[in-house]
Parts: structure tokens; C-alpha cells; sequence
């Protein structure tokens, strides 16, 4: 079974502040295993890190120190070796608006990986693009790939950049808060189709964000990050059920809880109340 | 504080009164492109400008409709040719400086660590040492100077202040979402800066050209007139050194020098124009900025304090509540 492992990650940044000069350390020994089929959610405050680790996974950052494994092996950087790491890893960005270069067509950010990494060649590529838009439930496929990025909203533009980095046909995607910028009536559609294409494509998932409830849902492990560090790691259940840290707490206390609806409206007026007296 | 006074009636102003982008974008391509023509098409209409068999040194008149020089060219004649001279110097300069800040600017913004220090120094360099002595020392070191040799010099000291706004801009773009997705898709480094970064630098560029081909004409038009522009060829700029060294000026021959001086000015201010109009398609704030400043100046004239950020009555309010009344104060009021 193919896994991506990460060890004891660390990155420093240098931060220059006016004459005077020092190293931020943006992630402190982060480790954990995704393997395929399974989805690891990191979530953390922001600041915590772990948009930093998903960038590293994806290549975009250089660890400090640590090491990435895939199958066992430490990653290639360079050439060839990085093309086929980039072949098996992918990564959906947090902002969809961004992440759309608004100069092509949706035809062209699909296109590209699949030509890149050789998935499809001349006559095979506008189905194959087709195909792609079809299973991230954007239909009709030839109206979605003529269309430029502006003209479409948040929660497409996020399909398209799931489509993109399925392209190549990736064993592992790291999602950097993928529905944080989207309205909350359509993150639930984004993340079904997420789960939906990890179960048919046995991907394995590394889950970046900073919503307990949706962590728990869809993820088998979730790692809590503060401020670099790790502070808790375990089964999904294990961790948001009996929380061990007080940030852990802290976090899961923030999150609305709907059981808790009633309670918490009656205790607001009571206090409004009270206010009012 | 500048869409404030909109919602009195007395000083709102309506958006088609001033001259709109598109005004300065037609006005401006429709005088490039009439010069344009005139270069291409002149020459052929009018008569051999190196004839001087003409009578000498008469004004503007019926089969010479701009005058004669004291030698006996016809001046029309020459504007024609010196349009195709100085064009191609503008454009051929224009176009090296293009290239040369693209590869200082762009690389170098994209590039960052040793390479971009190193570009930058260069650019640096470049951009302290002042253009007309640098060029003047060039070109007369150079014994003979065709048009080509002249366009090279004026695109080779014309491209830094392009390379400075674009290697900022390539900093900018680099770290963009899409510059990184496509990293990420598995995109090498020359398809990034061409495929992902250029095209979203296009607007600037042609803005950093027109500047470019704008500051060449002037520069070859000086260049010129101290006498080291290009040898055995016809430029605005030629013609004003002509027109000094037969003493234009003394003798009255205003048809002499002023077409010249005229088309390297109207020319200029067209591509100035389109250049604002990309300006505006760049940075839409700038879009508003004749209207606010519009808008301020009438209020003044009101008697409105436009310079208190709170001028929604006329008396001063203590600092607290001076702050504009916003859509929270209502929801606060709700919620309590």
C-alpha cells in the first residue's frame, strides 16, 4: 500500500525586522503517515503552521530539516524524480480565486497537467478534460471549458482546481482549507466531492484546516497544531471525544455545537437579561 | 471621504461629463495611427526630400505646403521621411528596451537570491548614469552612425526604470496562488515566467513600451539636434539640427522648425494618452480621480469642511463619534 510519510518536519523562516535579523520556526517536528485511501486532517489557529506543511508536501517550501517519504523513499527535488513526485502528490489551494491563473481558460488549467505528465495526447486531451469536469459534477463539460475563471463562482472555480490536481492521476492530495473561502451553503458540496473522489480513487488526503467538526467528519487521524508545534495527534474520535491537550479543549469548545443549540440561546438571553436589569 | 459628498444632490456630477478612459484611448491610438500612416504613405506622395531643387527658403504656399529650407528641401517632404526615421528609431529602441528590461526585470524578480541581486545591480547601475551624456559619449565615439546604430544605443540606455516596475511586479506575480498551482501541475520555470507570468504583465508592458519608443523619439531628436544622430538620414531630430545650423530662427523660417517640434510633441502626448488609458485599465482607483478631485473642489466652493473626516453636519463632533455612521451601529442597537 503506497504511503506518504513525513518526519520530524521543521521549517525556519528569516524574518528581518528593520536592523534586526532572526529565524521564525513556522513548523517544529511535525510527523505523521497518510496512506492511500485514509485522510489526515491537520487543523490549527491560523499562524499554526500548517498551511506551511501542506506547502512543503507540495514541494512549494524546502523543509529546514526532516525528511518526506513516499513508499518508503525520501523524495526527489529535482528533474525527473520531481516530476514523478509531483505526478503522485497534488494540492488544492485555499482560495480558489487565486489559484486560477485569470488569463486562461478552464480548458487550459486541465489541459496542462495531462500534457505534462503525459495522462493524455493530441486527440486524447479535450475528453479527457471533458471527463474530468464531468467528475467534479460541472455539466455540460464543453460550456465549463471555454469559460475563464471570473466567470464562474467560488465553489466551481474549487471543482476546477480539484480537477486539476486529479489531472495527473495523483495517489495523494493535500487540501489547504478547501471550502474556507467558499460559502458556507456550498462547503458541504465541495467536501462530499472531495470524499467521493478519495473513495473512488483511493486517494489518500491530507485534510488542512481549522474546523473540528468537518476534521472529524472526514478524516481517519487529525493532527492539532499551535504555533509550529504538535500538541495532540490520534484517531479522529479518540481525539475530538477525549481531548488531551487544553488548546485541543480550547478549540473544541469554540466550535458551535448544534446539541448544545438550545442551552446556549437560553443562556444568552439569561445574561441579556441580566444585562437589562 | 470622497464618496460622501455624492449623496447631496447639489455637488453628485455625472460620470459621462469628464473625458473617459476610451476618449484618451481613441484619441490617442487615432493620432498614433495617423502618424503612422503618414509615414508609410507620405513619402510617396510628396517629393524627393533630399531635392533641393526648389526655390530657397520660401514660406508655406501652393506646391510647398510646408516651405522650403535654405538649402531648398521641402519641408513636407522631409517630415515624411524624417516620420519613417523616427519611428523606426522609436519603435526598434522601444523594442530592444522591452526585451532587455524583461530579461533584467522579469528574470530578476522571478529569479530572487544571487541572480536577482546581481540583475538588480546592473539595473541599478544603470539607472544612476544619466541617459543623454551616456548616449552622447556613444555616439560620438562612433564615427559612423546609421539609423540602426542610434536605435541601439537609445534601447540600450532606456531600459531600466521598465526593468525596476517590472521586476516588482514579477515579485508580486511569483507569489501569487496560480504561479504556485502551476508549479504544483508540474509546470518548468520558462513556461511559468511565459505562460503564467507575461501574460499578466502584458497591460504594464505595453505601457513600459510606449514610455520607451516616447523617450527614444525625444532621444534621438536630441541626439540629433547636437549633431550625433545618425549620418545620411532624415529624423525630426535631423531637421531641427538643420534648421539651427541654417538659422531658422534668426531668419524668421518658422515652417521650418516648428512641424518637427510639433510631431515629436503630438506624437509624444498621444502615447502618453493611450499610456494613461492602460494606466486606468491597471489600477481602477485612478479611474475615479478626476471625479473625487472634481467633487472636492465643488464642495469647497459649497462651504462644505470637506477636511474633517466627519462632515456629515456642520457641527464638529467630539473625536469618539466622529467616526461615519455605520451599518454595525444599527445591528448593535438590534442585538441589545
Amino acid at each position: 500500500m503506497s504511503t506518504l510519510e513525513v518526519r520530524h518536519l521543521v521549517k525556519d523562516f528569516r524574518v528581518r525586522d528593520g536592523l534586526r535579523r532572526g529565524t521564525l520556526r513556522a513548523v517544529d517536528d511535525v510527523s505523521f503517515t497518510l496512506a492511500a485511501g485514509r485522510t489526515v486532517a491537520v487543523v490549527g489557529e491560523s499562524g499554526s503552521g500548517k498551511s506551511t506543511v501542506a506547502r512543503m508536501i507540495a514541494q512549494l517550501e524546502t523543509p529546514t530539516a526532516g525528511e518526506i517519504l513516499l513508499d518508503g523513499e525520501p523524495i526527489g527535488r529535482r528533474g525527473r524524480a520531481l516530476a514523478r513526485y509531483r505526478n503522485q502528490v497534488q494540492m488544492v489551494f485555499q482560495d480558489p480565486f487565486a489559484s486560477l491563473n485569470p488569463y486562461h481558460p478552464v480548458s487550459y488549467h486541465l489541459e496542462r497537467p495531462l500534457r505534462i505528465h503525459g495522462v493524455a495526447r493530441g486527440k486524447e486531451v479535450t475528453p479527457a478534460v471533458h471527463r474530468l469536469l464531468r467528475s467534479v459534477e460541472l455539466d455540460p463539460p464543453e460550456v465549463f471549458a471555454a469559460k475563464r475563471p471570473h466567470e464562474m463562482s467560488g465553489g466551481q472555480r474549487q471543482r476546477i482546481a480539484i480537477a486539476r490536481a486529479l489531472a495527473p492521476g495523483a495517489r495523494f492530495l493535500v487540501a489547504d482549507e478547501p471550502v474556507s473561502m467558499l460559502d458556507v451553503s456550498i462547503r458541504l458540496g465541495v467536501l462530499s466531492l472531495l470524499a467521493r473522489l478519495q473513495r473512488e480513487e483511493n486517494l489518500g488526503v491530507l485534510y488542512i484546516t481549522h474546523d473540528l467538526a468537518t476534521a472529524r467528519h472526514f478524516s481517519d487521524e487529525i493532527v492539532v497544531m499551535l504555533r509550529g508545534d504538535v500538541v495532540e495527534q490520534g484517531p479522529s474520535d479518540q481525539v475530538i471525544l477525549d481531548p488531551q491537550h487544553d488548546y485541543t479543549k480550547t478549540l473544541l469548545a469554540a466550535a458551535p455545537d448544534p446539541s448544545r443549540h438550545g442551552r446556549l440561546r437560553d443562556e444568552v438571553r439569561a445574561e441579556l437579561a441580566a444585562q437589562a436589569s | 471621504m470622497t464618496d460622501q459628498p455624492t449623496d447631496r444632490p447639489e455637488v453628485r456630477r455625472p460620470a459621462r461629463r469628464r473625458p473617459s478612459r476610451d476618449a484618451k484611448l481613441v484619441v490617442g491610438l487615432a493620432v498614433v495611427g495617423a502618424t503612422v500612416l503618414f509615414a508609410i504613405f507620405g513619402p510617396m506622395l510628396t517629393q524627393d526630400p533630399r531635392s533641393s531643387d526648389n526655390p530657397v527658403l520660401v514660406p508655406p504656399q501652393p506646391g510647398h505646403w510646408l516651405g522650403t529650407t535654405s538649402l531648398g528641401y521641402d519641408v513636407l517632404a522631409q517630415l515624411a521621411e524624417g516620420a519613417r526615421g523616427s519611428l523606426l528609431v522609436g519603435v526598434v529602441a522601444g523594442l530592444l528596451a522591452i526585451v532587455l528590461s524583461l530579461v533584467f526585470g522579469v528574470v530578476a524578480g522571478y529569479a530572487r537570491g544571487a541572480t536577482d541581486e546581481g540583475l538588480s545591480l546592473i539595473t541599478n547601475v544603470m539607472l544612476v548614469i544619466p541617459g543623454l551624456p551616456l548616449m552622447i559619449v556613444v555616439s560620438s565615439y562612433l564615427e559612423v552612425r546609421s539609423l540602426w546604430v542610434v536605435a541601439i544605443i537609445l534601447g540600450a540606455t532606456a531600459w531600466p526604470g521598465a526593468a525596476v516596475v517590472l521586476r516588482l511586479q514579477a515579485r508580486s506575480l511569483r507569489s501569487r496562488d496560480y504561479v504556485s498551482a502551476a508549479r504544483v501541475a508540474g509546470e518548468s520555470t520558462p513556461r511559468l515566467l511565459g505562460m503564467e507570468i507575461l501574460p499578466n504583465l502584458l497591460p504594464l508592458l505595453t505601457a513600459q513600451f510606449l514610455f520607451a519608443v516616447v523617450l527614444s523619439i525625444l532621444g534621438e531628436a536630441g541626439l540629433s539636434y547636437l549633431g550625433l544622430g545618425p549620418n545620411g538620414s532624415i529624423t525630426w531630430g535631423t531637421m531641427l539640427n538643420e534648421a539651427q545650423g541654417g538659422g531658422a530662427l534668426t531668419r524668421g523660417a518658422w515652417w521650418w522648425f516648428v512641424p518637427p517640434g510639433l510631431m515629436i510633441a503630438v506624437l509624444g502626448c498621444a502615447m502618453s494618452l493611450i499610456n494613461f488609458a492602460i494606466d486606468e485599465v491597471i489600477d481602477p482607483k485612478l479611474r475615479q480621480a478626476p471625479t473625487a478631485a472634481k467633487l472636492q473642489r465643488k464642495a469647497r466652493k459649497a462651504g462644505l469642511d470637506i477636511t474633517s473626516p466627519a462632515h456629515d453636519d456642520d457641527t464638529p463632533r467630539p473625536a469618539p463619534a466622529s467616526r461615519a455612521p455605520d451599518p454595525d451601529d444599527h445591528k448593535e442597537r438590534v442585538q441589545a
